[in-house]
């Protein structure tokens, strides 16, 4: 009994260690680049204007519904988009390469409260490239990209510079 | 003092079960950490496979088994594509593509699209070529994502489909 509860605990504390390992975000705040204008549609037929944003704090999430630590991270944008909306955050996810039917399905499965667009390699590009899923972009009210995310975010601290920006 | 040790057997009991349940529910939930671990001996690190194709030996045959969007903005040099191994249709492009190798051929497959664990495409594409009796095959450990462990590092990469 005390072998199999031994067990248990290792390989609970393995598994937790092997994810933060791969949680820790890796914040590549560089030089303040502008974010790029671009003019996207969303899944129910929309057009979004990325710069109509102006003045608002953005938080782009490229990810995929196909990606399980993507779909992890949903519902915490999800709370984060009801928490600071009205202070002027906007959460906006590009999904990649996922198929319509199985994108329409997450939306509203997790009932997802902000736009969702079908991203391309252009728009990944736009951004720098986007090599690894999860990816998110924090942008100020100025339109200049303040942090990216690659990876799995931390939300603790994501949450604070939310904060810091909408002041 | 029979009713005690009897009430001590049932404890004991549940103990048990709620270790076992417990194991079984982690285990179920990281799929990934029995398979293809870090530092399993299936794996190839990026300084080894760097090393590998630098190197004037016959080089392994690198086939990338992730989504297009990737590939299509940088993959490695040589790489070929195949597809997203989670799908049926890729795991098809994989089968015809080493189906005239001889068996004991080396081979990389490479993903990266997401960190390690939760990576949809690796371990079928693995799968599939265990099954299929290849001998050489290793895969890239690529623990965060290919932009971070590859990319990021300098190694050399190329664009397009």
């Amino acid at each position: 009994m005390i072998a199999a509860i031994g067990l248990a605990v290792a390989v609970y504390y393995g598994t937790r260690d092997r994810t933060a390992k791969h949680t820790r975000e890796r914040d590549t705040r560089s030089s303040a680049s502008q974010a790029p204008a671009l003019t996207l549609v969303d899944l129910g037929g929309n057009k979004i204007d990325t710069s109509s944003y102006a003045g608002k704090v953005v938080l782009i999430n490229f990810w995929a519904a196909w990606c399980t630590p993507c779909a992890e991270e949903i519902p915490q944008f999800i709370a984060l988009q009801d928490k600071y909306r009205a202070q002027g955050l906007q959460v906006i996810g590009i999904s990649m390469e996922d198929r319509n039917s199985a994108l329409r399905d997450f939306y509203r499965k997790y009932k997802m409260n902000y736009p969702v667009v079908a991203g391309s390699e252009k728009i990944a590009e736009a951004y720098g490239g986007i090599l690894g899923l999860p990816t998110s972009f924090l942008i100020g009210r100025d339109g200049r990209i303040r942090a990216k995310y690659p990876g799995l975010a931390d939300f603790t601290k994501l949450e604070q510079e939310i904060i810091a920006l909408l002041r | 003092m029979k009713r005690t040790n009897h009430h001590q057997r049932t404890y004991h009991a549940w103990i048990l079960i709620a270790a076992v349940v417990f194991v079984t529910v982690v285990a179920w939930q990281s799929p990934a950490a029995s398979e293809l671990p870090p530092g399993s001996s299936e794996l190839i690190q990026p300084q080894e496979l760097l090393k590998a194709l630098q190197s004037s030996a016959v080089k392994p045959i690198v086939l990338y088994v992730g989504p297009r969007f990737l590939y299509a903005q940088a993959h490695i040099r040589g790489a070929e594509f195949i597809g997203p191994a989670s799908d049926s249709q890729s795991l098809d492009n994989l089968r015809k593509r080493v189906a005239a190798l001889p068996r004991n051929s080396r081979i990389v497959l490479y993903c990266g699209c997401c960190p390690w664990e939760h990576c949809p495409n690796i371990r079928p594409a693995y799968k599939e070529l265990q099954k299929t009796g290849f001998t050489g095959v290793k895969v890239l450990y690529l623990g965060n994502s290919f932009g971070a462990d590859w990319v990021d590092k300098g190694y050399p990469v190329e664009k397009g489909q």
